[in-house]
């Protein structure tokens, strides 16, 4: 066991299953992705992508089908997960439902032997870390879900493991506790100063917590990048609709000139940016609501015309569907709210208008 | 530390274990099976010849025609009552509260936890007193005590299983009580009915004590007929027994594998954990 | 319904009290002074405490082997319930003729040498031992795995990541959560032993050294038609298993008792 390392390389990890009517399936597949120390990594898909796949393996829960797993020069995938030195924080928490605070917290200490005197001090810093001091004699039935996801996270901490893994550590508390919880974890990353492997399956929680971001879907990897690229710049359309661009069309190619194409449909011509090569002579245009704005664009350039369907009240603004002449529905995040039925015009600048081959 | 070693040891030994005991009571059944046909066996591996007189003649030594028709009326008429009693009183007892719930739950479970002889003896000298003993009767209501309280078990979790409003539901509509329960409840229990009656049946089949105690000449079930012949072994044929010991396996076997299509093994045994847990 | 229990239950209490002649507690007088009654509580015992641990100690390693949810695991238990519904007489007499002097066993152990004096499993009391325990297996057995599989697997897992091999695994979470289950088990199965009848008779020998308490309860109903005698004997049976269980959950009250997953809620 280990208590400190430079570098947790994943090389092509794969894991299958036995699916419907016998034939094996990949829950993950090949994951490749090296992990500094440090480095706070989110997996961030939708529901049933592999994510938990992904983590169990890397914990040695699961076995893998294929690729390795090393941690520096030593390779871990063979060994069970006793022997890795992981800490764990599961999604339900897992906390034992039969010992004290305390003593779910001292569990993993006890196991590796470390004598009872040294049990205690460490214990007590690990508590004071996720603020439960004065809880210690107390059940796990009797704390509240934000106080064992707590002790869950102490405890998975207090062994010092070179790597903590979280697989939806939020997702049973209410939403002011989950941003609450969410700040805390990262200030325990920083003060740990170790790697934390974290899943989510939601985009804002990745966006905040992580130093990079793994999207996945359907087990394959999609992109790996900052939280500011995931946002601005998605890979692929997959991850692209994930991300919220909900304005999806498909359009024409007119011209290409490096990334910049310029497409045309019935009702619009645009100007965009290449962020996937494909072939073919029509493309997928993206667009996020909340880079459309009401109004006539620069020179009237990337302008469409459309009239207005429906508007949603959003407090700060207004969500506007907008409806072109041939039957394109935008959606569009406005500061002002238009009548029904007026004729508006939206714009985006070429810069927000990705491109994408057609799926 | 474990090594793998001494891990694999220990796999092998609780293989080994489990390996003994199936293979010896395969053997068992194999060799009560063998000497049932056996014209002849005495000391060797395999007898000296085969026959299937031994049923004909256990049959006619036994009345096992009588004995049959009786452990089937007993039978039939224990499950149908248990569940005519149990499953009211499971519905009431799941969703109903009421003072007192926890010791009537608790009553009900004595017969379970208490051996049958215990209270078999002097539920037979009541029954005697009544001049019940002996008659197919009493061997009813002797085998319905245990019965009632284990379709009770049986039904609870499936009744709280059916969402409460689905009742508010059939009531909003005018159906009242007993309407209610025909044409709501029962489609709804069915699959738990059916898993009750089929482990009631299996287990009245077996249940020997309290039969044994109740029972005239002229009312015993199987098992108890069974035992009787064992008792007096060296009155017949031991293979004429093992032919009647036969007959008895079939008619269990038959219904347990019709049970176990049904229902999870571990039903068998009763579902009594969960509630003293619950009521204490 | 109830008073189908209660009342004969009642009745047999009275009745115990209300002996033909003497004074009120002349039945229980009779038990234990009588040398060939009180000393069948301890024939009892002396069968039914090692059968019980024999098979709760025996099928607590099987199940924890079995929790794991597989293809064979139903097989196996589907295996293991066929003796529980053979029921005590069948067992008696297949294994009359199995474990006999002259049964297939017997020729086997000798036929290979493994042990050549007369081999006597039956008529006595290692006989009525077998019995129970082969009938008593497979309920321990199916107790003990649904107590097992209701424990969250997630438990062992957290554990596992935190340094605890399997064996750790078994002893720190599994078994203090089973502890109450175990006891309950025990319960149950001792009952079981406690209340061995046919085989007693039929596999064991009556007369002697597996004369239990069934036995003499029902000679003194249905041989001496001494039905205040017999209830007596019940009623004293009734309450040896009754200490023997209150002791048993007594003990449980120091395990943890609660919720068996790790989750909230
Ligand atoms: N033990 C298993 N046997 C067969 N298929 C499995 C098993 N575990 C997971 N799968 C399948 O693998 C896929 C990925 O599952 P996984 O649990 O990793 O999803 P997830 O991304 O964690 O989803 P969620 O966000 O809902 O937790 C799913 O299609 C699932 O059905
Ligand atoms: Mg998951």
């Amino acid at each position: 066991m280990k208590h400190d390392f430079s570098e947790l390389r994943l090389d092509r990890v794969t894991r299958r299953f036995a699916g419907a009517g016998g034939h094996a399936f990949a829950a993950l597949s090949e994951l490749t992705i090296t992990i500094r120390r440090g480095e706070f990594v989110a997996l961030l898909g939708p529901s049933g992508c592999g994510k938990s796949t992904a983590l169990n393996c890397i914990a040695g829960l699961l076995p893998l089908s294929g690729g390795t797993i090393q941690l520096d020069e030593l390779r871990i995938d063979t060994l069970p997960p006793e022997k890795r030195g992981f800490g764990m924080v599961f999604q339900n928490y897992a906390l034992f439902p039969h010992m004290t605070v305390r003593r779910n917290i001292a569990f993993g200490l006890r196991m590796q032997g470390v004598p009872g005197s040294q049990i205690a001090s460490r214990v007590k810093h690990a508590l004071k870390l996720v603020q439960l001091t004065g809880q210690e004699h107390k059940l796990p039935g009797q704390l509240s879900g934000g106080q064992q996801q707590r002790v869950a996270i102490a405890r998975a901490i207090v062994i010092e493991p070179p790597l903590v893994l979280m697989d939806e550590p939020l997702s049973n508390l209410d939403a002011k506790l989950r941003i609450e919880t969410r700040a805390e974890i990262r200030r325990i990353h920083r003060e740990l100063g170790r790697a934390t492997i974290y899943v989510t399956h939601d985009q804002d929680e990745a966006l905040s917590l992580a130093d990079r971001i793994v999207v996945m879907k359907d087990g394959v990897v999609q992109q790996i990048a900052t939280p500011h690229e995931v946002y601005a710049q998605p890979a692929n359309l997959h991850v692209a609709n994930f991300m919220g661009y909900r304005n999806v069309v498909e359009l024409d190619i007119v011209r290409e000139e490096g990334t910049r194409v310029e497409l045309s449909g019935p009702d619009m011509r645009l100007v965009g940016t290449r962020k996937q090569m494909g072939p073919g002579t029509r493309a997928v245009v993206a667009m996020r609501p909340e880079e459309i704005t009401l109004g006539e664009g620069p020179d009237g350039r990337n302008t469409i015309v459309a009239r207005v369907d429906n508007v949603e009240y959003a407090g700060r603004d207004s969500l506007v569907d907008v409806i072109t002449s041939s039957g394109t529905r935008l959606h569009v995040r406005a500061t002002s709210s238009p009548a029904l039925g007026d004729e508006v015009r939206v714009h985006v600048s070429p810069e927000r208008v990705l491109v994408y081959p057609v799926a | 530390m474990r090594t793998p070693w001494l891990e694999r040891v220990w796999t092998g030994l609780l293989w080994g274990l489990m390996t003994l005991f199936v293979v010896n009571i395969g053997l068992m059944i194999a060799s009560v099976a063998t000497n049932s046909f056996a014209r002849r066996w005495l000391g060797t591996w395999l007898p000296e010849g085969y026959t299937t007189n031994w049923y004909t003649a256990a049959w006619r030594e036994f009345q096992l025609g009588d004995v049959l028709w009786v452990t089937i009326e007993v039978v039939f008429a224990v499950v149908f009552l248990a569940l005519l009693v149990g499953v009211p009183a499971a519905y009431t007892l799941a969703r109903r509260n009421f003072v007192g719930k926890r010791l009537l739950m608790l009553l009900f479970l004595l017969p379970l936890m208490v051996p049958p002889i215990t209270y078999g003896i002097p539920m037979a000298t009541v029954l005697y007193k009544v001049q019940l003993a002996g008659t197919i009767w009493g061997v009813i209501l002797a085998n319905l005590i245990p019965a009632a309280p284990f379709v009770i078990l049986v039904m609870t979790p499936f009744i709280e299983q059916i969402d409460p409003n689905l009742e508010s539901a059939a009531r909003v509509f005018g159906a009242n009580t007993g309407r209610m329960f025909l044409h709501i409840l029962v489609p709804l229990l069915a699959p738990g009915i059916l898993a009750a009656s089929l482990l009631v049946l299996v287990r009245t089949i077996a249940l020997f004590e309290l039969t044994f105690l109740t029972a005239g000449s002229d009312s015993q079930t199987l098992v108890v007929a069974l035992y009787y012949a064992v008792f007096a072994a060296g009155v017949r044929a031991p293979q004429s027994v093992d032919a009647m010991a036969m007959v008895y396996m079939a008619v269990t076997l038959v219904w347990l594998l019709i049970a176990l299509r049904f229902v999870n093994p571990t039903q068998l045994v009763s579902r009594v954990k969960e509630h003293p847990q619950g009521a204490m | 319904m109830l008073l189908l229990f209660i009342y004969p239950f009642i009745y047999g209490l009275a009745l115990s009290f209300t002996p033909p002649k003497g004074d009120w507690l002349a039945n229980y007088r009779t038990f234990f002074t009588s040398d060939h009654l009180w000393p069948t509580i301890w024939t009892t015992l002396k069968l039914a405490l090692p059968a019980t641990i024999v098979n709760v100690g025996v099928a607590l390693p099987i199940a924890y082997k079995m929790r794991i949810k597989s293809s064979y695991q139903r097989w196996i238990t589907t295996i293991l319930v066929v003796p529980i519904t053979l029921g005590t007489v069948l067992i008696a007499e297949g294994m009359l003729t199995y474990f006999g002097p002259k049964g297939w066993l017997a020729q086997f152990l000798q036929y290979f040498h493994f042990y050549d004096g007369s081999i006597r499993l039956t008529h006595n009391y290692w006989g009525v031992l077998i019995s129970l325990v082969i009938s008593g297996f497979p309920f321990a057995f199916l107790l003990i795995l649904s107590y097992i599989t209701g424990i969250d697997p997630v438990l062992a897992r957290a554990a596992s990541t935190l340094g605890a091999d399997p064996f750790a695994q078994f002893r720190h979470i599994y078994l203090p959560l089973l502890a109450p289950g175990l006891a309950m088990c025990f319960c149950l199965a001792f009952v079981q032993a406690f209340s061995v009848f046919p085989s007693a008779v039929l596999l064991g020998a009556p007369a002697g050294p597996t004369r239990v308490i069934s036995i003499a309860a029902y000679e003194a109903a249905f041989e001496q038609y001494d039905y205040s005698l017999a209830s007596a004997i019940a009623m004293i049976m009734g309450f040896v298993q009754l200490l023997i269980v209150a002791a048993v959950l007594g003990l449980r009250g120091f395990f943890y008792r609660g919720p068996v997953s790790g989750g909230k809620g």
